[in-house]
């Protein structure tokens, strides 16, 4: 009885095992490809011509698409930051205060998060031309600031919303007063996902090509509106090589999160 | 006890939820150094009454004095008790010292002091080696311990405990409740503890409240309350009893009295206080008081007869139900006899029972719709 159901449930495992396989290899793929294709020599890519840093030169060379590129990093950064402080202020008080429009307050961030890309790029532009502030840096920055706040909010306030309410009335039972219970208890529990808030938000905002089109203007191009009227034309090997760079820099934050969770636990 | 040994005093606090008042003008005053015990059916206003000592909530009217000074409108920062949680509430992020230290490093005392006292109350609670565990890495026993070196750190004038050992299993719990009492004496604070089990009240306590409704039913030792409940409502919280209905036929002196049980059984009973013929009154039987003999053996001695309904072999315990012919119920628990390992009933069988004379406590009657 005992050798069969195991038999059984190494069959099992074996076929999830093949299937994660599969999944993987769909998922990563055309991952692994386009980053061969960053080394390959050909123009193509439709066959491997040896290996080359051509296309690593070129793009260094084209200065537009690494100021594009700097940009984004920028304001990606910037909103993640901004959306974090925010968010983790309204995050705060609406866990902390049972103010009557705390419902609506929540509300309000769940519109912002459901609607459309299209609607929201639409909103602000109009929005930024009736305050009449040019489009540019501030107003990109504005606007990815703002669609990154709701993702912020919900994930802190989950957070918050998970933590044993007693917790911060055992830290004023024994005789911390609010500022205390903020800087000792609430935020060391909360950097977790701070930090992941942060990254989130720095991926969408890296991630935007319709809210950003919208409105940014022609002094401040960023990476993924660049690209995208690259690829118009055809997919250049400097885009390839564009990708893998950012592959990369995912790959640093997504081993860097538990590092930096570890590392404060 | 004059009010100058009261460490806590409540004095016509109310308290009030939205539209529930969940207490009412109510008063309480706890000795410096005893281990107090707040009991009750869930719901009753325990955790609410300790949340007012300790400062969470605040009386609408109504003073909470703490060791003489008012403290009715300080933050639970500002007074010197401490709380251990039900829950727990250690904070997941810090080590088991940290944890501990936490009350010192927010009075801002010295660190090489710091250091000696967790150590020391670590020591105390046999968690000397656990220092530097978080709180995830301990059981169940050893977070409860924490939570209470925690608290007795600061040395709080008085600490406060909700339910802190119903979590536990049974053996654990049974164990704390010692160490807990232990603790007590040991470090002389006076410990206010709320919880519903009535065995663990009367076990550790010096003294009881008996809750009900936001009301105060009756304070007093373990031994008052088990022994001479005041209401219906303690003797059947505590422990269980058999209420006899009873009405005074005639004083035969200041404690003794001629009544007649269930409209049918004429009786002397003793009670503690004094009647007039026609009051009504209800007759409180322990199990324990109640004797069981066989009809032969009885011959025509006065008491009650009824057919054994039920019993039970505890152990220790004979517990049987008798049933008199009114249909009323009686429970009675005897002590197991080694000497006499055939005494059993068989059910149905008629007996001959009585009670212990001296035993009984007698309350006046309330209206009860039983
Ligand atoms: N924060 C609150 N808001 C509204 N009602 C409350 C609040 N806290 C307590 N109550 C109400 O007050 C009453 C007494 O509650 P309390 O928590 O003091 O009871 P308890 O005796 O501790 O019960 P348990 O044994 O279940 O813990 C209950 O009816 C409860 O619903
Ligand atoms: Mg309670």
């Amino acid at each position: 009885m005992k050798p069969l159901s195991r038999l059984r449930v190494s069959g099992l495992s074996g076929l999830g095992l093949l299937l994660a396989g599969l999944v993987y290899l769909w998922l990563y793929l055309p991952i692994m490809l386009l980053v061969m294709n960053s080394f390959n020599a050909s123009k193509y890519g439709h066959s491997w011509q040896g290996f080359s840093w051509k296309w690593y030169e070129k793009l260094w060379g084209n200065s537009a698409l690494i100021e594009a590129f700097t940009n984004s990093l920028t304001i990606a950064s910037l909103a993640a930051t901004g959306a974090t402080l925010l968010g983790a202020l309204l995050a705060l008080s609406l866990h902390r205060y049972r103010f009557r429009l705390r419902k609506l307050s929540s509300g309000l961030v769940f519109v912002v998060l459901m609607s459309p890309d299209i609607v929201l790029a639409i909103t602000f532009l109009i929005v930024f031309m009736a305050l009449g502030i040019q489009l540019g840096f501030w107003s990109l920055l504005i606007a990815h600031i703002t669609f990154c706040l709701p993702f912020v909010v919900i994930t802190l306030y989950a957070q918050l919303r998970s933590f044993d309410p007693y917790l911060f009335e055992a830290a004023q039972d024994l005789g911390a007063p609010e500022s205390a219970i903020f800087t000792r208890i609430v935020l060391p529990m909360l950097r977790p996902a701070i930090a992941a808030s942060w990254l989130l938000s720095f991926t969408l905002s890296l991630d935007d090509v319709i809210i950003s089109s919208f409105v940014t203007g022609p002094g401040y191009e960023i990476l993924p509106i660049r690209v995208f009227s690259m690829v118009k034309v055809g997919v250049s090997p400097e885009v390839n090589v564009l990708a893998t760079l950012l592959i990369l820099i995912s790959l640093v934050l997504v081993c860097l999160v538990p590092w930096l969770l570890k590392r404060k636990a | 006890m004059s009010e100058a040994s009261a460490v806590v005093q409540l004095s016509s606090v109310t308290k009030r939820f939205e539209q529930q008042e969940v207490l009412r003008e109510f008063s309480l005053s706890i000795h410096d150094g005893e281990f107090f015990t707040i009991l009750g059916p869930s719901g009753c206003g325990k955790t609410t009454i300790l949340r007012l000592i300790a400062g969470f909530e605040h009386a609408d009217s109504g003073q909470v004095i703490i060791d003489g000074t008012d403290v009715s409108t300080l933050g639970a920062e500002k007074r010197s008790v401490n709380t251990v949680f039900q829950s727990y509430a250690l904070f997941p992020h810090l080590t088991v010292f940290e944890n501990v230290a936490f009350g010192l490093r927010m009075a801002r005392v010295a660190r090489t002091e710091i250091e000696s006292r967790v150590k020391e109350v670590l020591e105390m609670v046999q968690l000397g080696d656990f220092a530097q565990r978080r709180p995830e890495q301990l059981s169940g026993g050893q977070r409860q311990r924490v939570a209470i070196a925690r608290a007795v750190v600061n040395r709080p004038k008085v600490l406060l405990l909700d339910e802190s050992l119903s979590a536990l299993d049974y053996q654990l719990r049974l164990k704390m409740q010692s160490e807990l009492k232990h603790l007590q004496r040991q470090l002389g604070i006076t410990f206010v503890y709320v919880t519903h089990d009535q065995e663990e009240a009367l076990s550790m306590s010096d003294r009881i409240l008996v809750m009900h409704q936001g009301q105060p039913q009756q304070v007093g030792t373990p031994r008052q309350i088990y022994e001479s409940p005041r209401n219906l409502f303690v003797a059947s919280f505590i422990g269980e009893t058999n209420v006899l209905n009873a009405k005074i036929l005639r004083a035969l002196d200041d404690y003794r009295y001629e009544a007649e049980l269930e409209g049918r059984y004429q009786r002397i009973i003793h009670a503690d206080r004094r009647y007039q013929p026609g009051d009504d009154v209800h007759v409180l039987l322990r199990p324990e008081d109640l004797r069981i003999e066989y009809l032969r053996d009885a011959g025509d001695k006065p008491g009650f007869v009824g057919e054994v309904k039920d019993r039970n072999y505890t152990g220790r315990t004979l517990d049987s139900i008798i049933e008199l012919p009114d249909g009323l119920q009686l429970r009675s628990s005897e002590f197991f006899d080694e000497d006499d390992p055939d005494f059993d009933y068989s059910i149905n069988e008629r007996v001959w029972v009585d009670w212990v004379h001296g035993w009984e406590h007698v309350i006046p009657a309330e209206n009860l719709n039983r």
